[in-house]
C-alpha cells in the first residue's frame, strides 16, 4: 500500500507564530535542501516549498517513520527549538491526510486569505525545482499534478477567489468597474500615508498613467511622488487639480473637510463629467459625505470599502465549503490510483484490457465473415486468444519478477502508462505551463 | 412555408432566452458558448423565415404589424450579433433576447394574413424606407438595452448594495461605450430613414412632409436622440444622462412604431 508511505510535515501561519516560522527560513533556491533531503536514507521522493506563511516537506519513503525523523531533523535544526516545541508547531500528515493537505493548499483553502491565488504559483515554483533536481518520482509527479488541476477545478467551479479581499483590491477593483480599463487614467494622493501608498501601488500595477502626491509637508509629498514617478503638488492645489485626475485616495489626518461638494460640483461640468472616483480611507473623514450625491461621482469611505470587503470574505466562506467538498473527492479518485499502482490489479487490469480488445475484433470479424462452421469460428476464436496471451506474456512476467520497492514503482507506472491504464489523463501536462 | 418557419423561429428564440438567462443566473462558461451558438442559429431561421414570407407575399413583407415587428427583432438580434463579433459586453445577450421574443411574440398575436400591396405602396422605396426605419429602431433597442444595464450597474456602485448585477455586469465604461456606439448607428439610420421616407413622400403625395402623425412621431424621436448626441459631445452629457436618455428616446420610437398606427390615423397606419 503505497498511501501510507506519503508524509506531509511542516509548519505554517496556522501552527506556528512568525517568531517560530522565521527561523525556518531557507534562503535562496530549493536544490540545496532538496539535494539533502535526497541524501536521507528511504526518502524516494520529496518536495520541499518554502513561502512566507510555511515551510513543508511531503516525501514518500518505504520506510516513514524513520524517514520521518531524520526530515525532522533537517526542517528544524536551524532553529531554538526542543522536541515538544517542534510537536507544537508543526503539523505532520500520512496517507490519505496528506493528499488531503496537498489538495487544501494548492486549492488555496489552507492560506491566510482564502481564496488567494499566489500559493497555486509557489507551488508549481517548487515543483518545478524538485523536479529539476530529479528528487520526485512516479507517485509525487502524479500528486502535484492532480493538485494543480484541483486547484484548477476549485477555481473553475467555485467562486473562491471571486470579490477583493483587502481594503486596497477593493479599490481597484471598484476603480475597474468604473472605468473598465485603467490605462491612461490618472490618480491624486492626499496625505502620504501607509494606506494610500499600498492602493496607488495596486493602481499604478493596473496601468494608472500619472500619480499627483499632495500633503502637507511638500517634502513628504516629493519622495513619495518620486516612487510612484509622479508629481508633488500642495494641498491648497488640491481643488485645482480635480478636474485633471479621475481617482483620488484620502488619508490626511486633518479634522475638516479637504474636499466639499460644492467646491467640485462646478468642477465636473469643466471635466466634461467624466467620472471622479473618490476614496477616504481616513478618519476623521477628509471628503464631503454630500460629494457622493453628485452625479458620475463615486465616494467610498473607509467603512464602504471594509464592508465590500467582509461581504466577499464572507460569500470565499460560503464558497470554501463547496470547494472541501472537491478536494475530498479528488482525494478519493487519488487513493483509487494509489490502490491499483500495485502488481495484482495492474496485472488484473492489462488483462482485461487484453480480453476486451479480443471480444471487439472477434465481434467485428466473425459478423464481416459471414456463415462459418463451428470448427472455422474456434479456429477465429482461438487464434484471437493465442495472439493477446503471448503479447502479454513477458510483460506479464516482468512486472511479477521480484525488485525493490523503489524500481517496482517505476515498473509499474511504466506499465501503466504503456498501457493506458490510467485513462484521459487531463490533469497530466495541463497543470504546468 | 413561411408560417411553420415563424413558429420554430419563435421557440428558437424563446429557447435561446431561456439559455441566456440560466447563463446569467449561473455563469458557467459553456452555456454562454451554447447560447450564442443558439442565437446565431435563431437569426439564421429568422432569416430564412422572411425570405419565405417575401417569397410567398410577392413584396418586400413589411407591410403589417406582423411584418414589421418581426423584421424588427431580426435587426435587433443581428445588430447584436455583429456587436458582439466587435467587443465583448458581459451579459448584454441576457437583456436583449428577452426583448426580440416579447417582440417575436407581439409579431405572433398579430394577424398573419399576407395582403394585396396597396397601390400607394408599390413603390421601390418601401424595402428602403421601411427596412432602414425598422433597423434604427434595432439598434435603438439595442442602445436601450446598454442603457437599462447602466443605471442597474451604477445604482449598486453608487449605493454600494452589490447584488446581482455587480459582478455580471460589465463596467460603466463599458456600458457607456456600448450605448455610444448604439445611438450612434441607431440615430443615422433613423436620419436616413426619415429622409428616405421624405423622398418618397414627395414622390407619392407630392409633398415632402406632411405632418402626419407617424412623421411628426419621428421627427420627436430624432430630436431626442440628436438632443443625446449634440449634449454628448459639446458638455459631456454621458454616462447616466445618456443611458436615461437612450431609454427615453426608445420609448418614443417605440410609440412611433405603434402608438401612431394603432391610437392615431394617418397614412402610415397598416393595410389590415
Amino acid at each position: 500500500m503505497w498511501a501510507d508511505s506519503i508524509m506531509a510535515i511542516g509548519v505554517n501561519h496556522k501552527t506556528a507564530p512568525v517568531a517560530v516560522r522565521e527561523q525556518l527560513t531557507f534562503a535562496g533556491d530549493c536544490q540545496t535542501p532538496l539535494r539533502q533531503l535526497q541524501a536521507i536514507d528511504g526518502c524516494d521522493e520529496c518536495y520541499f516549498l518554502s513561502t512566507c506563511n510555511r515551510v513543508e516537506v511531503l516525501f514518500v519513503s518505504r520506510d516513514p517513520e524513520t524517514t520521518l525523523k531524520a526530515v525532522r531533523k533537517f526542517l528544524f535544526s536551524g532553529t531554538s527549538l526542543s522536541e515538544e516545541e517542534i510537536d507544537r508547531y508543526s503539523y505532520l500528515h500520512q496517507g490519505q491526510d496528506a493528499i488531503n493537505h496537498l489538495f487544501l493548499v494548492a486549492a488555496s483553502l489552507d492560506s491566510m486569505i482564502v481564496g488567494e491565488p499566489q500559493i497555486l504559483g509557489q507551488l508549481k515554483q517548487a515543483y518545478r525545482e524538485a523536479s529539476d533536481g530529479q528528487t520526485t518520482g512516479p507517485i509525487l509527479n502524479r500528486l502535484l499534478h492532480k493538485a494543480f488541476s484541483v486547484a484548477k477545478r476549485v477555481r473553475t467551479e467555485t467562486n473562491i477567489g471571486g470579490g477583493a479581499a483587502s481594503i486596497s483590491y477593493a479599490a481597484v477593483q471598484l476603480a475597474r468597474k468604473i472605468f473598465g480599463e485603467l490605462t491612461g487614467k490618472r490618480v491624486m494622493l492626499i496625505g502620504a500615508g501607509e494606506m494610500a501608498e499600498l492602493a496607488a501601488e495596486h493602481l499604478v500595477a493596473q496601468g494608472i498613467d500619472h500619480v499627483l502626491v499632495a500633503n502637507r509637508t511638500l517634502e513628504r509629498a516629493a519622495t513619495l511622488a518620486r516612487t510612484f514617478n509622479g508629481t508633488a503638488i500642495s494641498l491648497p492645489e488640491v481643488v485645482n487639480r480635480i478636474p485633471e485626475v479621475d481617482i483620488v485616495i484620502s488619508s490626511t489626518g486633518a479634522t475638516d473637510l479637504i474636499l466639499r461638494r460644492d467646491e467640485i460640483r462646478p468642477l465636473m461640468r469643466q471635466r466634461h463629467n467624466r467620472p471622479l472616483f473618490l476614496i477616504d480611507i481616513a478618519v476623521p473623514r477628509d471628503l464631503d459625505p454630500m460629494l457622493n450625491t453628485l452625479d458620475n461621482v463615486y465616494l467610498y469611505d473607509i467603512d464602504d470599502l471594509t464592508n465590500v470587503v467582509e461581504v466577499n470574505k464572507s460569500e470565499r466562506a460560503k464558497e470554501a465549503a463547496s470547494a472541501e467538498r472537491i478536494v475530498a473527492e479528488e482525494v478519493l479518485k487519488f487513493r483509487q490510483w494509489l490502490e491499483n499502482m500495485e502488481v495484482a490489479p495492474t496485472i488484473a487490469a492489462i488483462r482485461r484490457q487484453g480480453e476486451a480488445i479480443k471480444e471487439q475484433e472477434l465481434a467485428k470479424t466473425l459478423a464481416s465473415l459471414g456463415n462459418l462452421s463451428e470448427k472455422e469460428k474456434k479456429a477465429v476464436q482461438g487464434l484471437a486468444a493465442s495472439i493477446v496471451n503471448k503479447m502479454l506474456h513477458h510483460p506479464m512476467l516482468y512486472l511479477k519478477t521480484d525488485c525493490k520497492p523503489d524500481e517496482k514503482k517505476q515498473k509499474l507506472d511504466m506499465a501503466r502508462k504503456l498501457f493506458n491504464l490510467d485513462a484521459a489523463p487531463d490533469d497530466g501536462s495541463s497543470g504546468m505551463q | 412555408m413561411s408560417d411553420p418557419l415563424f413558429q420554430i423561429t419563435l421557440f428558437a428564440y424563446i429557447l435561446t432566452t431561456a439559455a441566456y438567462l440560466v447563463y446569467f443566473a449561473r455563469q458557467n462558461n459553456k452555456m454562454r458558448t451554447v447560447a450564442r451558438a443558439m442565437l446565431l442559429g435563431t437569426g439564421l431561421i429568422h432569416t430564412a423565415c422572411i425570405v419565405a414570407r417575401y417569397i410567398e407575399a410577392g413584396h418586400t413583407p413589411l407591410t403589417s404589424n406582423h411584418e414589421a415587428v418581426s423584421f424588427f427583432a431580426w435587426s435587433m438580434t443581428w445588430g447584436f450579433l455583429s456587436f458582439r463579433w466587435r467587443y465583448d459586453v458581459k451579459n448584454f445577450g441576457a437583456f436583449v433576447t428577452p426583448i426580440t421574443t416579447a417582440l417575436m411574440l407581439v409579431a405572433a398575436l398579430s394577424s398573419r394574413t399576407i395582403h394585396e400591396l396597396a397601390p400607394a405602396l408599390q413603390s421601390n422605396w418601401l424595402p428602403v424606407h421601411a427596412s432602414i426605419a425598422l433597423m434604427a429602431n434595432g439598434f435603438l433597442s439595442l442602445a436601450f438595452c446598454g442603457g437599462l444595464m447602466y443605471l442597474l450597474q451604477e445604482r449598486e456602485i453608487k449605493y454600494k448594495h452589490f447584488g446581482l448585477f455587480y459582478t455580471r455586469l460589465p463596467s460603466l465604461e463599458a456600458l457607456d461605450n456600448l450605448n455610444h456606439h448604439s445611438v450612434a448607428i441607431g440615430f443615422s439610420l433613423l436620419t436616413l430613414g426619415i429622409v428616405t421616407g421624405s423622398v418618397w413622400a414627395k414622390q407619392a403625395w407630392g409633398t415632402y412632409w406632411q405632418w402626419d402623425p407617424k412623421e411628426t412621431w419621428s421627427l420627436i424621436t430624432w430630436l431626442i436622440y440628436a438632443a443625446l448626441l449634440h449634449q454628448r459631445l459639446t458638455v459631456g452629457w454621458r454616462r447616466r444622462r445618456a443611458a436615461i436618455m437612450a431609454i427615453v428616446g426608445f420609448l418614443a420610437a417605440l410609440f412611433t412604431l405603434w402608438g401612431v398606427s394603432f391610437l392615431l390615423e394617418g397614412a402610415h397606419s397598416y393595410v389590415g
